[in-house]
């Protein structure tokens, strides 16, 4: 006969959480006040509420990071708390893997790591770090709900209050998402703040996040870091910049009518932004294209919003030296009541996926199918963004023109459920055909494949996936691959904007005549543009000065950017 | 016979062109600085366009070859002598400066 079974006790999460705040109290003692605790003892603090095993959200954003509790974390005592899984976007600090050499931390579930990649790749081969996956942010985000929740979340805010009311202002970010996921599963979040008001003379301007789902909170001795990521000094740029701008603008914003958009990360785009007020009025396109952006902060995007060209923007962050130029942009820019941006990563990257009709941004290779990666040989940096916001959006059922362009042009001629109408959404690469140190962007086959053999991982890491990319655009001219019938076609249409690569001089001549002719390629000529009006001249701002001249001073660039 | 600095490859091109300009004043355009070049153009006898490189990016003979075939193409000159002091320019910018430096011989 079966032994009867036990009940099932469903109070676990509870008590779990429980238990934790009483060894905090406990540990803490008058260290704890409230939900406050002295900066003093957040290694105390962290050894009483971790566990081993646990799952933790240590704040590495792309441009804020908790950095206090990570270095906080770092001293926690590796004989109680050991094989924590890490879940974080981004792998910013060296204290994000100091956590793994400290045998605090031993799994990893990521989106980016840019600055850490080389030796995030060392870590690995090791056999330090055990990479669960490396994700696109919403894809993380949306596992901090399903499989990948945080037992405790360390964020940091710019303000608390003392009953735990955070203010995270223009850099709210990631915030949010970790804090709801980890707050309604019984988890423990502790915020480092830079500032604690004291709700008589000093106030929150408002309130971002409830005290409800904070439990402690820590003023940090110093302001938490923060990266001006998204800056680029016009003085960098080039005259092909500006050629592959300029046909950015005709060939495909104009061409598709492209009003709602995406810029990745770089100088490629800041040389549109440069070119809207610019070479964009001499072409009328003022009003008809550009007015809706998902786009943090770009300084480079001051001249067009001045002469209004820019209806709204919607940011993941927020960049530092644009506060108050946002501030009195509120017209513009998602801010609240205080006046304050409010950036939301989570929401701008569902915005960039659902409601964007363009994405264009820069990679490091493609090859001949139109995939591309940023990953190179030794080094594992992740993906960011990019996945999320340069991917046809096949949930997507509202209707535009761009996008019912694309999609004509995808479908012509193909049958049955590949036929089937539907819109695409416009994925442009846009990269010069070599890169620094004369290394070609267009290969034959990319390094990702190696890392995916270096690394045991199941797939090799594609940012951007072929299938997805809709127009290779070059300083040689733009390949349109929503043209292209086949494989072959595909092929030959890369390598006929591949130059004087490889990859570009081992094309079949006549066939690249042919797709040019069909309007597949299209080089600056056929565009109406000659490569020698491409000059410096054209951009609305040729210095960092000229951007802090057209934001009529209220622009403030951190001191790197101050060059004059 | 110049003395080359060390490090600097020289590279020879000729082609026969059927343009052939009147007489000019030499023609330059362009800077050597980091990724990129200056490119004199001058009058030359014979029929040949003949094409000098000096260049501190070594081992890259093949893409100027193209590179240089493909201007020619463009612009069949004949009776030239096009000059090039190199330091590292992408074949865009080379060819955007061939292409500026024979504007600027159509329209001095």
């Amino acid at each position: 006969m079966n032994a009867p079974t036990e009940p099932r006790a469903w109070g676990h999460r509870a008590a779990d959480r429980a238990h934790r705040h009483a060894r905090a109290a406990a540990e803490l003692g008058s260290a704890l006040s409230g939900k406050v605790v002295a900066a003093t003892h957040a290694v105390a603090l962290l050894n009483a509420v971790l566990e081993a095993g646990d799952r933790v959200c240590l704040e590495g954003n792309n441009q804020k990071q908790a950095d206090f509790l990570a270095q906080a974390l770092v001293q926690v005592d590796p004989q109680r708390v050991h094989d924590l899984h890490m879940v974080q976007s981004v792998l910013a600090l060296p204290e994000h893997l100091d956590v793994f050499e400290n045998g605090l931390a031993k799994r990893l579930d990521f989106s980016f790591s840019g600055p850490q990649g080389a030796r995030l790749a060392k870590l690995v081969s090791a056999g330090q770090i055990e990479i669960g996956a490396i994700h696109t942010y919403l894809e993380l985000f949306a596992r901090y709900f399903i499989d990948l929740t945080p037992k405790l979340a360390l964020v940091a805010a710019q303000a608390a209050d003392a009953e735990g009311n955070l203010y995270t202002g223009p850099n709210t970010e990631d915030t949010p998402a970790i804090v709801e996921a980890t707050a309604f599963s019984g988890g423990i979040v502790i915020a480092q703040v830079n500032e604690l008001v004291d709700g008589r003379s000093t106030h929150l301007p408002r309130v971002d996040v409830p005290a409800g789902w904070v439990d402690f909170v820590i003023a940090a001795p110093r302001p938490n870091f923060i990266e001006p990521l998204f800056t680029r000094d016009p003085a960098q740029l080039s005259a092909i910049q500006v050629l592959m701008a300029m046909m950015a603008i005709r060939g495909i914003y104009a061409e598709y009518g492209v009003q709602r958009l995406n810029h990745g990360i770089g100088f490629d785009t800041a040389a549109i932004e440069l070119l809207l007020p610019t070479y964009g009025e001499s072409l009328g396109l003022k009003g008809k294209i550009c007015k809706h952006w998902a786009l943090n902060p770009h300084p480079t995007l001051i001249p067009a919003i001045e002469a209004g060209w820019v209806e709204s923007v919607h940011s993941f962050g927020s960049e530092l030296g644009m506060e108050n130029y946002i501030r009195a942009r509120s017209d513009v820019f998602f801010t609240g009541a205080d006046g304050s941006l409010r950036s939301n990563r989570a929401f701008c990257q569902a915005a960039g996926h659902y409601a964007c009709d363009l994405f264009i941004g820069s990679t490091l290779q493609m090859d001949l199918q139109g995939n591309s990666s940023t990953a190179t040989l030794d080094r594992i940096s992740g993906f960011g963004g990019a996945p999320n916001m340069g991917a046809d959006a096949r949930g997507r059922r509202h209707a535009s023109p761009a996008w019912l362009k694309a999609g004509e042009q995808a479908r012509a001629g193909r049958a049955g459920a590949a036929g089937t109408p539907r819109g695409q959404k416009l994925v442009v690469q846009m990269v010069e055909t070599f890169r620094e140190h004369m290394q070609p962007a267009f290969v034959e086959t990319l390094d990702a494949w190696t890392l995916q053999r270096q690394s045991g991982m199941a797939l090799p890491p594609i940012m951007i996936y072929g299938e997805d990319v809709t127009h290779v655009l070059t300083e040689e001219g733009i390949a349109n691959l929503l043209l292209c019938r086949n494989d072959e076609e595909r092929e030959q249409a890369i390598r006929g904007v591949a130059g004087y690569t490889t990859v570009g001089l081992q094309r079949d001549t006549r066939a690249v005549e042919n797709l040019r002719d069909r309007g597949v390629i299209r080089r600056a000529a056929d565009l109406g543009i000659d490569p020698r009006d491409a000059t410096r001249n054209l951009l609305a701002a040729r210095s960092m000065r000229d951007l802090v001249r057209a934001s009529g001073g209220l622009y403030d660039p951190p001191r790197r950017f101050r060059n004059w | 016979m110049s003395d080359m600095l060390p490090g600097i490859e020289v590279l020879s091109y000729s082609f026969t062109g059927q343009h052939r300009p009147g007489p000019f004043s030499p023609v330059l355009v362009g800077v050597v600085g980091s990724g990129n070049l200056e490119v004199m153009l001058e009058p030359a006898d014979g029929p040949a366009c003949t094409v000098q490189v000096e260049t501190s990016a070594r081992g890259f003979g093949e893409i100027w070859q193209a590179v240089l075939r493909d201007f020619h193409r463009r612009h069949p000159l004949a009776g030239v002598r096009v000059s090039i002091h190199d330091m590292g320019a992408t074949p865009a910018v080379v060819g955007l400066r061939l292409d500026q430096a024979v504007s600027e011989l159509k329209h001095p």
